[in-house]
């Protein structure tokens, strides 16, 4: 896989805490057998019922650098929010925190997900909104964030960063190599055995 | 020396199958369930890179989320959920893996099935492309839910990487007040520790009253860790749990199952055991607890009145008011009183057969108010049967409800139950977020199913204790 070391690109400021996979994208939405198209839905019933949501803003279209605030992602497992996310054109997030599900999610899918102080996110958020074609990089080597001559320090869940920036976010594979260590543990948990293991 | 290490590490341990680079650990998975929604994408990362189900035996499949619960005759009407139905039909069939489908008996909520089958027992770890797996943790086990790229993980190694996480003993000691339930109890929990408190944190619930709890009141609880922000949550095994799922079809049978139950009840954490942090409530002090706004911390007790922004910490108080204008709300107001459109009693949370007979046992003689749209949805075929044994069916329909077929229904509106425009539910479900029954302009009240049905009878939020 493809080392992700740094995600640079115009941000988009949607400070809000407790942004709930629903949210991002309606359960209607997860009526497929594949993640295409997912992208022109995300937020779509918050966008609906506001005018100003920055998803349908012309001059964060581009954007590619989320910024939010607590919580970011929680409730329903659905990997559709990330893949809903991806489509519409987000390589990076950060925010105040993050839900486990939904981090998880996006570390698999090779998107990092950084955590910042509230107080440098309102920042970034102005900086962003006054000119939204300033250039955002979540630089995962130096744990940053920096938007033109402004950066922030920014933290990530070491084995997330790890992965990213080695290239290894595809678990899958690495499960796959660990294939005789797999079935000789299964060997050992009792109900695997009949419960043969001594209590 | 006595083993301090509570029971999340013990199974935990047990189910390491080695630390990877990225210092998160390959655990072995002992259930895996999956449902039409979050397992098509899967099988097709297994198709695309030419992998089979590594232990087949081992996966569970159901349908729920999309399967109508009035008229289950196929093909559906909605194409769409026909195609998801048809797809997991074929992966099921091609991969080898069991399905309950529509037409079996044993069909229904996944985290409904996967206990009444005997599937989800003590000690294991089970995972499911689903955020209520946390459910199964009420029999003492490591159970999280996932999301599709781990499914397929799941599929093909029976093992995911994951960091562990710390594990906060929440103990609540005393006796609950009549017309508490376990509802009450984790809706309390979770608006004293946040919809985020629980981020990084397995849950161990501990303490008289959960003792005391039945399995299915104990999967009511666990089933809502994930909205505390906790993936996961456990209660110890005992000999409630070890009756419970004694005879059950897929349970270890004969001299199997003894065996069985010694090692679940040696994994219970000890007096001793260690935790990361540890909070302790007091169980007189809940009291029947109702949602009033968008996320499942936002609540009350029924006595009470909503909060005033002014009493929030000055950051948070943007969401705050984001969701009174949602629910259009007003601060400070009285959450008894709050007129319903809808009541609906069901769900991974609350359509176990307890539920029902506790909810047919407040209706019965009873009246849905004029103009109030109520109904029941039981989580499975099997609940269904054993309540339309019992007459509850008759109960509830005699007092107003519509009687359905089972599945996830209105708890998240993939299927034709919806709300309609602002309507505002009584719901026995789990999340309360915007626009999650249907409607992108629905309100949801969450509360335990005996409030729904006080509050089908009255067209209002009103206090069950009232109407006894």
């Amino acid at each position: 896989m493809q080392k992700v070391t740094e995600v640079t690109g115009t941000g988009l400021p949607l400070l809000i805490d407790d942004i709930d996979t629903d949210r991002i994208i309606p359960a209607r939405y997860l009526r497929c057998v594949t993640f295409d198209g997912l992208g022109a839905h995300a937020f779509e019933d918050d966008r609906k019922q506001d005018s100003q949501h920055p998803f349908d803003a012309p001059k964060y279209r581009q954007a590619s650098v989320l910024i939010s605030g607590r919580n970011f992602g929680c409730g329903s497992s659905r990997e559709h929010a990330p893949q809903a996310l991806i489509r519409w054109g987000i390589k990076g997030i950060i925010a105040e925190s993050f839900a486990e599900i939904f981090f998880g999610n996006c570390t698999t899918l090779g998107v990092p997900c950084v955590c910042a102080s509230r107080a440098d996110l309102e920042s970034l958020s102005n900086l962003v909104a006054g000119d939204p074609d300033l250039w955002v990089t979540i630089d995962l080597e130096a744990k940053a964030v920096r938007a033109g001559s402004h950066t922030i320090p920014v933290t990530i869940l070491e084995s997330a960063r790890s992965s990213l920036v080695t290239g290894r976010w595809d678990f899958l594979a690495q499960l796959l190599e660990g294939e005789s260590q797999i079935q000789q543990s299964a060997l050992a948990i009792p109900y695997m055995n009949g419960f043969t293991t001594p209590a | 020396m006595s083993d301090r290490r509570n029971l999340f590490n013990k199974v935990w341990d047990l189910h390491t199958v080695r630390t990877l680079e990225s210092g998160q650990t390959q655990l072995f998975i002992g259930l895996h369930l999956i449902h039409e929604v979050t397992s098509p994408q899967a099988f097709a990362i297994l198709r695309d890179r030419n992998l089979k189900v590594m232990y087949p035996e081992r996966t569970l499949a159901t349908v729920d989320h999309i399967v109508p619960t009035d008229n289950q005759l196929r093909p559906f009407a909605d194409t769409q959920a026909e195609e998801m139905m048809s797809a997991i039909e074929k992966n099921c069939r091609e991969f080898g893996v069991r399905l309950f489908n529509i037409s079996d008996d044993r069909q229904g909520i996944v985290h409904i099935v996967g206990p009444e089958q005997g599937l989800t027992q003590p000690g294991m770890t089970i995972v499911c492309g689903d955020s209520h797996t946390s459910t199964h943790g009420a029999f003492g086990s490591i159970a999280i839910g996932i999301g599709t790229s781990q499914v397929a993980d799941v599929l093909a190694t029976q093992t995911m990487a994951l960091g562990k996480p710390k594990v906060r003993q929440i103990v609540v000691n005393g006796q609950l007040k009549r017309g508490v339930y376990a509802k009450d109890v984790i809706l309390h929990i979770i608006r004293k520790l946040g919809v985020q408190g629980g981020v990084g944190y397995a849950y161990e619930y501990a303490g008289e009253v959960f003792s005391r709890m039945t399995m299915e009141e104990r999967m009511t609880v666990c089933n809502m860790s994930i909205e505390g922000g906790a993936r996961c949550g456990y209660i110890n095994p005992d000999q409630t749990t070890v009756d419970y799922v004694r005879g059950k079809p897929f349970a270890p049978q004969g001299a199997d199952f003894d065996r069985a139950a010694a090692w679940w009840l040696s994994l219970a954490s000890g007096p001793d055991a260690q935790f990361d942090d540890v909070v302790t409530f007091d169980a007189a002090e809940i009291e029947p607890t109702v949602t009033w706004g968008i996320n499942p911390a936002q609540s009350v007790g029924i006595s009470e009145q909503l909060p005033a922004v002014g009493s929030f910490a000055p950051e948070d108080q943007k969401g705050i008011r984001e969701a009174f204008d949602f629910m259009e709300l007003k601060e400070s107001q009285p959450i008894k009183g709050i007129k319903i459109d809808v009541a609906f009693i069901g769900s991974c949370t609350n359509g176990r057969i307890s539920d029902l007979r506790e909810a047919a046992s407040i209706v019965k003689g009873r009246k849905v108010a004029a103009g109030v749209k109520a109904l029941v949805v039981p989580g499975s075929q099997q609940v269904r049967k054993q309540a339309m044994a019992e007459g509850l069916d008759q109960i509830f329909e005699e007092a107003g409800f519509e009687w359905r077929e089972a599945g996830c229904s209105m708890c998240l509106a993939m299927n034709p139950d919806k709300l309609k425009g602002r309507e505002v539910c009584a719901s026995s479900s789990n999340r309360n977020f915007k626009g999650r029954q249907g409607s992108p302009t629905g309100r949801t009240l969450l509360m335990s199913p005996a409030m729904v049905v006080a509050a089908a009878v009255a067209g209002r939020v009103s206090d069950v204790r009232e109407l006894a």
